[in-house]
C-alpha cells in the first residue's frame, strides 16, 4: 500500500464516521420530533393544548362581546356508546361562566369505561379557553344500559382575538380496554378528582 | 469461493499500477455475484433487481387497473385491492426507482470521476445484498393470514395500527431498505469526495455525479427519520406505547408530520438523479454543452434545501393554523423556481443544437415535456385553498404519476439506453428502442391524463369501486395502463437482445457527441475502471469550462 492510498483510507474513515453520526443523529431527530411537536402545540394551542384547566378559577369580568360556541361529539369505533351534545351550539359572552351538557349512553348489557379527549378549533382560541370542570378530567364508567348527562363548566377569556367569532369544542370518547367490569365496586363509577 | 478471493481482488482495486487491459473477473458464479465488491457487478445486480421489482410492482398496478376498468367489484376483494395499492407503491418507490438509481450510481460515478471503483467496496456488497431479503420479507406478507399491508404506503395511523401480524414484517423490511440506502449513500459521498481523479474539481463533475451527491445527503438525512417513525408505529402496535394513539395522549397527525418530513425529500430523492441523467443526455444529442451548468448545480442544491421545509403541503386538510397553511403554500411554490430554471436550461441546451433523436434522447425529451406537466399540477396542488378539494382524489394520483413515471422512470429508461452500449460493448436495437419509446409515451398519457379529470370531478383515490359517472375515464385509463404495461416487455426484449444476441459492437465513444470520462474507456469498460487516473482536459469533459 502506498502513502497516497493510506491517506485516502484515513480520510474515508473520518468521512464515514461523520456520515454515520449524521444518520444516527437524524434517527434521534425523528424521535425528538415528538417532544418538539408537543412544545409547538403548547405554544400555538394546536390540538386543544392551549385549554387551561383551573378548578377554582376566578372568573374575569363579563364583557359585552359574544361568541358562538359549537359542541361536537364523537365516539371511537372501539367503544359502542352513544354520545352527543345536548345543544349543538350556544352563544356566550366573554368572561361568562357557562355550562354545556353532553349526554352519554351505554346501550350494552355490561359496564364499560371510556375516556374522553378534547380539541378546540381554531387552535388559537384554545389559548383563551378555561375549563373549571369537565367529564374528560377522569375516566367515566357507565353501567349496562345506563345513560348520564356529563357537564362541562368553562369560560372564554375576554382578551380573545377580535377575528375569532366561533369556537368549536370537540370530544372523542375512547374505550379503556383494561377496564374490568367484574372488579367494579359500587360508587367508584362516579367521577371525582 | 472464499472470503480470501474477495479480499485479494479488492487489493487489486487499490493497486495503482495495475494493468487495466487485463480483466480479473472472478471465475466462479458465487465469487462473481454474491461476494463481489466490483462497482460494475454491483451496479448490474442493482439494475437487474430493480427491473424485477418494476415488473412485480407493475403487475400489481395491472390488478388495480383491471379492477377499476368498470364500476362495481369484479375481480378482487376490497381488502386485497388495498393491499395492491399499498404494495405497489412500496415496491415501486423502495424496490424499483431507488435501487435503480443506486445501480446507475455504482456503474457510472467511478467512471465519471476517474476512479478505479467505489470507495467502500465491501460495504457496497452489503448494501445490495440486504435488499433481496428486505423485499422477500415484504412480499411474504401477501401469503400470510392477515394479508399484506393495506393502509397505504404512507402507513398513517390509526389505520395502519389496525394491521395484523404482517405489520412487524413491513416495519423491519422498511428498516432494512433504510439501512441499505444509507450505506449506499455513505459510499457515494465517500467516492465523490475522496476518489476524484486529479484535476476533477467539484465544479467540473458531470451533473449526474452532482445530483447523486446531493441525493445521498438527502437520503442520509431522511431515511433515519422514516426508520424512527415506523419504529414508533411498531411500539404503538405491539408494545402499548401511545406516540400516535390519541386515547393514550398521542397524536396521529404527528405521524403525518414525521412521515412527510421524510416523504417530501423522498420524492426528490427519486427525481434528482433523473435531472442528472437528462442533463447528460440532452447535451450529447444536441451536440452543445449544457446551458447554465453552474445554475443547474445551484438549482439542484436549492431544491434539496427547500424540500425540507415544504412537507406539510401533504397535510393542508388536517387543520393547520392559517399561518402554517400560508407558509407551506409559499414555500412549496418557491420550489417551482429552481425547477423552472432546470427546464429552461434543458430547453436552451436544445435550442439551435444539431439534434438527433436516438432512443435515449427521445426518452429525455419525453421526460422534459411530461415531467413539466406533473410540475404544473403540483403547483395547482400547492394552493392550499384549492387543495382542500383536490386532496386525496385522483388529481393527486395523476400529479405524482406524471412526475414519477414519465419523470423518474423515463429518465431511468433514457439512462439505460444511453449507457447500455457502454456497459455491454454492443448496440441495442434502435428500431425496437424507438417502438418502446413511442408506445410508452403515448400510453402513459392515455393512462394518467384522464386521472386529472377524474380527480377534479371528485373521484377519491384508493378505492376499488366508484360511482358510474367516473366510468368512461377509468376505462380509458385502464386501457392506457395495459398498453403501457405490455410495452415494458419490449424493454426487456431489447436488453436481452443487446446483451446476448446483438452483433453490432459499440465503440468507446458510442455516441458522436458524447463527452465525459466514461466515454474514453473501452466499451465494455475494463473490470476496474481507472487504475491510472485519467488526464482531465477541456476536450474530454462536457463541462470543462465552468462558465458554461
Ligand atoms: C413543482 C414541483 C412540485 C410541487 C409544487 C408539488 C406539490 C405537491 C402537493 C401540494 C402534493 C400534495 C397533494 C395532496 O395530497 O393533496 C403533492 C403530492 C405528491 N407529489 Fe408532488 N409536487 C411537486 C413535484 C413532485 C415531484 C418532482 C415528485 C416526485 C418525483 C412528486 C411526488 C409526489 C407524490 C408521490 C405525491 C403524493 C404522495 C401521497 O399522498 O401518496 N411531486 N405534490
Ligand atoms: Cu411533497
Amino acid at each position: 500500500m502506498n502513502e497516497g492510498q493510506a491517506k485516502r483510507d484515513q480520510s474515508h474513515g473520518k468521512l464515514v464516521t461523520r456520515l454515520v453520526l449524521l444518520a444516527i443523529g437524524m434517527f434521534g431527530f425523528g424521535f425528538a420530533m415528538w417532544p418538539l411537536y408537543n412544545v409547538f402545540c403548547d405554544l400555538t394551542g394546536l390540538g386543544g393544548r392551549g385549554v387551561k384547566v383551573i378548578e377554582n378559577a376566578t372568573v374575569p369580568e363579563k364583557s359585552d362581546r359574544q361568541v358562538k360556541i359549537r359542541f361536537d361529539a364523537t365516539v371511537n369505533s372501539g367503544l359502542p356508546w352513544i354520545f352527543q351534545a345536548k345543544e349543538k351550539s350556544m352563544v356566550v359572552s366573554l368572561g361568562e361562566m357557562s355550562e354545556a351538557l353532553y349526554l352519554a349512553m351505554n346501550p350494552n348489557d355490561q359496564a364499560m369505561a371510556g375516556q374522553a379527549i378534547y380539541n378546540v378549533t381554531p387552535p388559537e382560541a384554545s389559548l383563551y379557553f378555561v375549563k373549571t370542570e369537565c367529564f374528560c378530567f377522569t375516566e367515566q364508567v357507565l353501567q349496562g344500559n345506563e345513560s348520564r348527562e356529563m357537564p362541562v363548566y368553562y369560560f372564554i377569556q375576554p382578551d380573545l382575538p377580535e377575528n375569532i367569532k366561533e369556537i368549536t369544542l370537540s370530544y372523542t370518547f375512547y374505550r379503556d380496554e383494561n377496564f374490568d367490569p367484574l372488579a367494579l365496586t359500587a360508587g367508584s363509577a362516579s367521577s371525582s378528582d | 469461493m472464499s472470503i480470501e478471493s474477495t479480499h485479494s481482488h479488492e487489493d487489486h482495486t487499490h493497486a495503482a499500477d495495475h494493468d487495466d487491459h487485463h480483466d480479473h473477473k472472478p471465475s466462479s458464479l458465487l465469487d462473481r455475484w454474491l461476494f463481489t465488491t466490483n462497482h460494475k457487478d454491483i451496479g448490474t445486480l442493482y439494475l437487474v433487481f430493480s427491473l424485477l421489482m418494476f415488473f412485480i410492482g407493475g403487475s400489481m398496478a395491472m390488478v388495480i387497473r383491471a379492477e377499476l376498468f368498470m364500476p362495481g367489484l369484479q375481480l378482487v376483494e376490497p381488502d386485497f385491492f388495498n393491499q395492491m395499492t399499498t404494495m405497489h407503491a412500496l415496491i415501486m418507490v423502495f424496490g424499483a426507482v431507488m435501487p435503480a438509481w443506486v445501480g446507475f450510481a455504482n456503474w457510472m460515478i467511478p467512471m465519471m470521476i476517474g476512479a478505479p471503483d467505489m470507495a467502500l467496496p465491501r460495504m457496497n456488497n452489503w448494501s445490495f445484498w440486504i435488499l433481496p431479503f428486505a423485499f422477500a420479507m415484504l412480499l411474504s406478507t401477501l401469503f400470510m393470514d392477515s394479508g399484506g399491508p393495506a393502509a397505504g404506503w404512507t402507513l398513517y395511523p390509526p389505520l395502519s395500527l389496525q394491521s395484523g401480524q404482517n405489520f412487524a414484517f413491513v416495519v423491519f423490511a422498511v428498516h432494512m431498505m433504510g439501512i441499505s440506502s444509507i450505506m449506499g449513500s455513505i459510499n457515494v459521498i465517500a467516492t465523490i469526495l475522496n476518489m476524484r481523479a486529479p484535476g476533477m474539481t467539484l465544479l467540473k463533475m458531470p451533473l449526474f455525479v452532482w445530483t447523486w451527491l446531493i441525493t445521498a445527503f438527502l437520503l442520509i438525512a431522511v431515511m433515519p427519520v422514516l426508520a424512527g417513525a415506523v419504529t414508533m408505529l411498531l411500539t404503538d402496535h405491539f408494545f402499548g406505547t401511545s406516540f400516535f394513539n390519541a386515547a393514550g395522549g398521542g397524536d396521529p397527525v404527528m405521524f403525518q408530520h414525521i412521515f412527510w418530513f421524510f416523504g417530501h425529500p423522498e420524492v426528490y430523492i427519486m427525481i434528482l438523479p433523473a435531472f442528472g441523467v437528462v442533463s447528460e443526455i440532452i447535451p450529447t444529442f444536441a451536440r452543445k454543452p449544457l446551458f447554465g451548468y453552474s445554475a443547474m448545480v445551484y438549482a439542484t442544491a436549492s431544491i434539496a434545501f427547500l424540500s425540507f421545509i415544504v412537507w406539510a403541503h401533504h397535510m393542508f386538510t388536517v387543520g393547520m393554523p392559517l399561518t402554517g397553511e400560508l407558509f407551506f403554500m409559499y414555500a412549496t411554490m418557491l420550489i417551482a423556481v429552481p425547477t423552472g430554471v432546470k427546464v429552461f436550461n434543458w430547453v436552451s441546451t436544445m435550442w439551435r443544437g444539431s439534434m438527433t433523436f436516438e432512443t435515449p434522447m427521445l426518452f429525455a425529451i419525453g421526460f422534459v415535456v411530461l415531467f413539466t406537466i406533473g410540475g404544473l399540477s403540483g403547483l395547482m396542488l400547492a394552493i392550499a385553498a384549492v387543495d382542500l378539494q383536490y386532496h386525496d382524489t385522483y388529481f393527486v394520483v395523476a400529479h405524482f404519476h406524471y412526475v414519477l413515471v414519465p419523470g423518474a422512470v423515463f429518465a431511468l429508461m433514457a439512462g439505460a439506453y444511453y449507457w447500455l452500449p457502454k456497459w455491454t460493448g454492443r448496440m441495442y436495437s434502435e428500431k425496437w428502442g424507438k417502438i418502446h419509446f413511442w408506445l410508452s409515451a403515448i400510453s402513459v398519457n392515455i393512462l394518467f391524463f384522464p386521472q386529472h379529470y377524474l380527480g377534479l370531478a371528485g373521484m377519491p383515490r384508493r378505492i376499488p369501486d366508484y360511482s358510474t359517472q367516473f366510468a368512461d375515464f377509468n376505462m380509458i385509463s385502464s386501457v392506457g395502463g395495459f398498453i403501457f404495461g405490455a410495452s415494458q416487455l419490449i424493454f426487456v426484449g431489447v436488453i436481452v437482445h443487446c446483451v446476448y444476441k446483438s452483433r453490432q459492437t459499440a465503440t468507446g465513444r458510442v455516441w458522436e457527441g458524447a463527452k465525459g470520462l466514461e466515454w474514453i474507456l473501452s466499451s465494455p469498460p475494463p473490470y476496474h475502471s481507472f487504475n491510472t487516473p485519467p488526464v482531465i482536459d477541456s476536450t474530454t469533459m462536457a463541462h470543462a469550462d465552468e462558465s458554461h
